[in-house]
């Protein structure tokens, strides 16, 4: 087995470490759930899983505080867990039941949470950049703190609209962070093959937006891109980029055979670079959890899975009557605006 | 050899325009290139700059002078030798100093202000009345709504320091500053969708596309990020916002700038679409979609902007949507339109009233929701039916009327229904190949005949 590159110094407590293991795990085994139950047939369309991604949306949200946004593309079950929202309503949304964050109606691409300030979870590639853009701008207007996490893929990064939201980012200032999840395929189509750039990050200096590259399996390297990210936009200094370089080990979606790379090259990343594992072992060697501790994490990790499987699985489906609501609202939705 | 100059059409709608005022005088010897007058129109302030080199022999109109129509003779010119007495008698004016013909849609007929006839008033009897221009109204209803939601803003090219393309922004950017009234880039796909994320975050944007044909950029965030939220979410967040700006045919500015979307966004669920005729409607729907929890597109009409009707001068004055106004009573026949198609409608109506045909006009207003009932109640009156709309003919929103009045009229009517609307082409620019592309008044009046059998 080849040596695993060892992680960074940690830069945060053992408590905070314990804990960014915990919720890496938890998205790990949550979306091994899902690929089982879309294998039953229970979960149907599109589903995209995040394994091998986890570190890049639990360092980051441990970068945000209370009140900050976060919005994404149609892989989103990770950024749903990692912002606090109930894996039960997460999968029963997978499912299609009435127990899931739409009521069933919106499925693996399309769920959203107020209360977590949680925006989507949306299907058409690039169209969350203007959206998250929108969110900032919001709070701007509103002269509060906070900061828009706004997540998009290699992919996205070719869509015309992120270049119209970079400039409009720039020119009014708008506190949004937005974060390139690198894992180097476009579906099927390499970076290299579609992208005309190395770095993606760079791609927001022609419109004044500062940026890195960072590594996106260690999740201690990005929590403090994260931080210095945050402390930007919330210094008033306008959009920051982060291009995290990252890795997903299964398909664009459940139904992708991935035959545009090799299979030695993602048992290569699995091994060298795994996230969970490099946190795993700097808790081992720093004296910071014994195997028990670990182990009674593990535990923890798939009672909560299990559960939820079974939430999402008994959860009624959708009562007929939900095919016409939610159409047209009655009143604006509760928000953040200001009181009338 | 004296030349006439004609007061110039300096933009695509405009039929006459106030010579603001003379920047030469008479005996000045001017040269090609040096600013005559300056015009307003109904968009802006324009400087009118010579043609040609001479010498002012006359002014003709007087500074100051509104409604001074597009060719009339403005000033004579007289070359070296020529006295002002020669330009008594000018010759007709080159063709190059000034349009040979007034823009096809702009010489249409104006109609005067018909007065509605609503079964159901919109405000209460004895209000006061002022007469304003659809843009006056549409920007009252911006402004008073901003004045009463501090979460209301505007966005979209130029609504800010130009005052608005088509000034229906004017003096926005004064009274609420720039944090409220925000010019974007050229950028439509991208604002729409800030808009859309920033009606996420609990603000009530307004969106003013320029025109509805550069919405066609945005149309992903209109339907799939604005439409669809409130849905895909289970009710927990939506966009309470309006896409606003003119649609359908301007006057000759062809085949790319001249289309109706009505029936587009109509067909969406999760849009409400409304599109009205007069300064009065334009007011109170425009009032009520700012207050919509739900996204709006808002259809205007650029040569209705300069239009005047009356207006109720009330406060807080709100046309509710679904609620279809009929304009005028009738027994023989119903025309149902909507927008610019009403000047059509009641063109026609006007017209067959004097060959003894009475026809009832309902304006529709609302396309979603759509007033179903009031044209069900009428065409069971009237037992036949002929819809108006700018529009393409395939799919268009008379379609969908004449399908629904078949499955829930069918025994009360007499003739089948039959749908005017533009023609199934681009829109040409020729002047007169664009008048035909258009829906007609002789048309609706053709189709009146038919289904009356006359």
């Amino acid at each position: 087995m080849a040596a695993r590159k060892p992680a960074a110094k940690p830069n945060v407590s053992p408590d905070e470490l314990r804990q960014y293991y915990r919720d890496m795990l938890l998205i790990r085994r949550f979306e091994e759930k899902a690929g089982q139950l879309y294998g039953m047939g229970l979960i149907g369309g599109f589903c995209h899983l995040y394994i091998g991604q986890e570190a890049v949306v639990v360092g980051l949200e441990a970068a945000a505080s209370e009140g900050d946004k976060r919005v994404t593309s149609y892989r989103d079950h990770g950024h749903m867990l990692a912002c606090g929202m109930d894996p039960n309503g997460v999968m029963a949304e997978l499912t299609g039941r009435e127990g899931g964050y739409s009521k069933g109606k919106g499925g693996s691409m399309h769920m959203f949470s107020r209360e977590k300030h949680f925006y989507g979870g949306h299907g058409i590639v690039g169209a969350q950049v203007p959206l998250g853009a929108g969110l900032a701008f919001a709070d701007k207007y509103l002269e509060n703190d906070r900061v828009t996490f706004t997540y998009f893929g290699d992919g996205a990064a070719n869509q015309g609209q992120v270049y119209e939201t970079f400039n409009m980012a720039s020119i009014w200032k708008l506190p949004v962070v937005f974060v390139i999840e690198n894992n180097q395929y476009a579906m099927g189509t390499s970076q290299k093959r579609s992208t005309s750039t190395e770095d993606i990050y760079t791609r927001g200096a022609p419109f004044g937006i500062p940026g890195e590259l960072v590594d996106g399996m260690d999740v201690l390297a990005v929590k403090a891109a994260g931080d210095k990210a945050v402390a930007h936009c919330r210094s008033g200094k306008g959009p920051y980029i982060l291009e995290i370089k990252t890795y997903r080990y299964r398909g664009h979606s459940m139904s992708d055979p991935a035959k545009y790379r090799t299979r030695e090259e993602v048992q290569k990343m699995r091994e060298e670079r795994d996230a969970i594992q490099n946190v795993r072992d700097l808790l081992l060697t720093g004296g910071h959890a014994t195997e028990d501790d670990l182990k009674a994490i593990d535990k923890e990790i798939k009672d909560i899975v299990n559960a939820s499987a079974e939430f999402s699985k008994e959860s009624p489906e959708p009562a007929l009557e939900e095919l016409w609501t939610d159409i047209y609202a009655e009143a604006v939705p509760q928000g953040d605006a200001i009181e009338a | 050899m004296a030349t006439q100059i004609l007061m110039p059409a300096l933009s695509p709608t405009m039929e006459e325009g106030t010579l603001a005022k003379w920047l030469v005088k008479e005996g000045d010897t001017i040269t090609s290139g040096d600013i005559l007058a300056e015009i307003e129109t109904d968009k802006a302030t324009m400087e009118f700059e010579a043609v040609d080199e001479g010498i002012v022999g006359k002014l003709l109109i007087e500074a100051g002078t509104e409604g001074v129509k597009v060719n009339t003779p403005i000033a004579v010119m007289v070359e070296e030798g020529e006295s002002v007495e020669d330009a008594a008698a000018p010759a007709p004016a080159p063709a190059a100093e000034a349009p040979a013909e007034a823009p096809a849609a702009a010489a249409a007929p104006v109609p005067a202000t018909p007065k509605a006839k609503a079964v159901e008033p919109d405000w209460p009897e004895g209000t006061p009345m002022k007469t304003q221009t659809v843009r006056e109204a549409l920007r009252d209803a911006m402004a008073e709504e901003m004045r009463s939601d501090a979460n209301v803003f505007v966005m979209g090219e130029e609504v800010a320091e130009y005052q608005g393309a088509y000034k229906v922004t004017q003096g926005l950017l004064d009274e609420f500053g720039d944090k409220r009234v925000i010019d974007t880039p050229i950028t439509e796909h991208g604002f729409a969708g800030i808009g859309v994320g920033a009606s996420f975050g609990g603000l009530k944007p307004i969106v003013e596309f320029m025109t509805f044909n550069f919405a066609m950029q945005a149309i992903d965030h209109i339907i799939n990020s604005a439409a669809k939220t409130l849905y895909m979410s289970g009710g927990q967040m939506g966009a309470p916002m309006v896409f606003r700006g003119p649609n359908g045919a301007a006057a000759r500015v062809g085949a790319q700038h001249s289309q109706d979307y009505a029936a587009w966004y109509a067909m969406i669920p999760g849009l409400k679409v409304a599109m009205p005729y007069s300064a009065a409607d334009a007011k109170g729907l425009l009032k009520s979609a700012i207050r919509d929890p739900n996204p709006v597109i808002f259809l205007e009409n650029e040569i209705l902007y300069g239009r005047s009707f009356d207006v109720p001068d009330m406060e807080d004055f709100t046309v509710p949507f679904g609620k279809a106004k009929i304009w005028r009573e009738g027994k023989d026949v119903t025309i149902v339109s909507f927008g610019i198609g009403m000047q059509y409608a009641l063109e026609a109506a006007e017209k067959l009233a004097e060959e003894g045909i009475d026809a009832e006009v309902i304006d529709l207003r609302t396309l979603r929701p759509l007033d179903y009932g009031t044209v069900i109640e009428s065409v069971k009156k009237t037992n036949r039916c002929v819809t108006v709309e700018e529009g393409y003919p395939v799919g268009a929103i008379g379609n969908h009327l004449s399908a629904y009045i078949m499955q829930n009229a069918f025994d009360w009517l007499d003739a089948p229904v039959i749908n005017c609307t533009g023609k199934d082409v681009p829109m040409p620019y020729a002047a007169n190949l664009e008048k035909h592309a258009l829906v007609t008044t002789d048309e609706v009046i053709d189709a009146v005949k038919q289904v009356t059998y006359r």
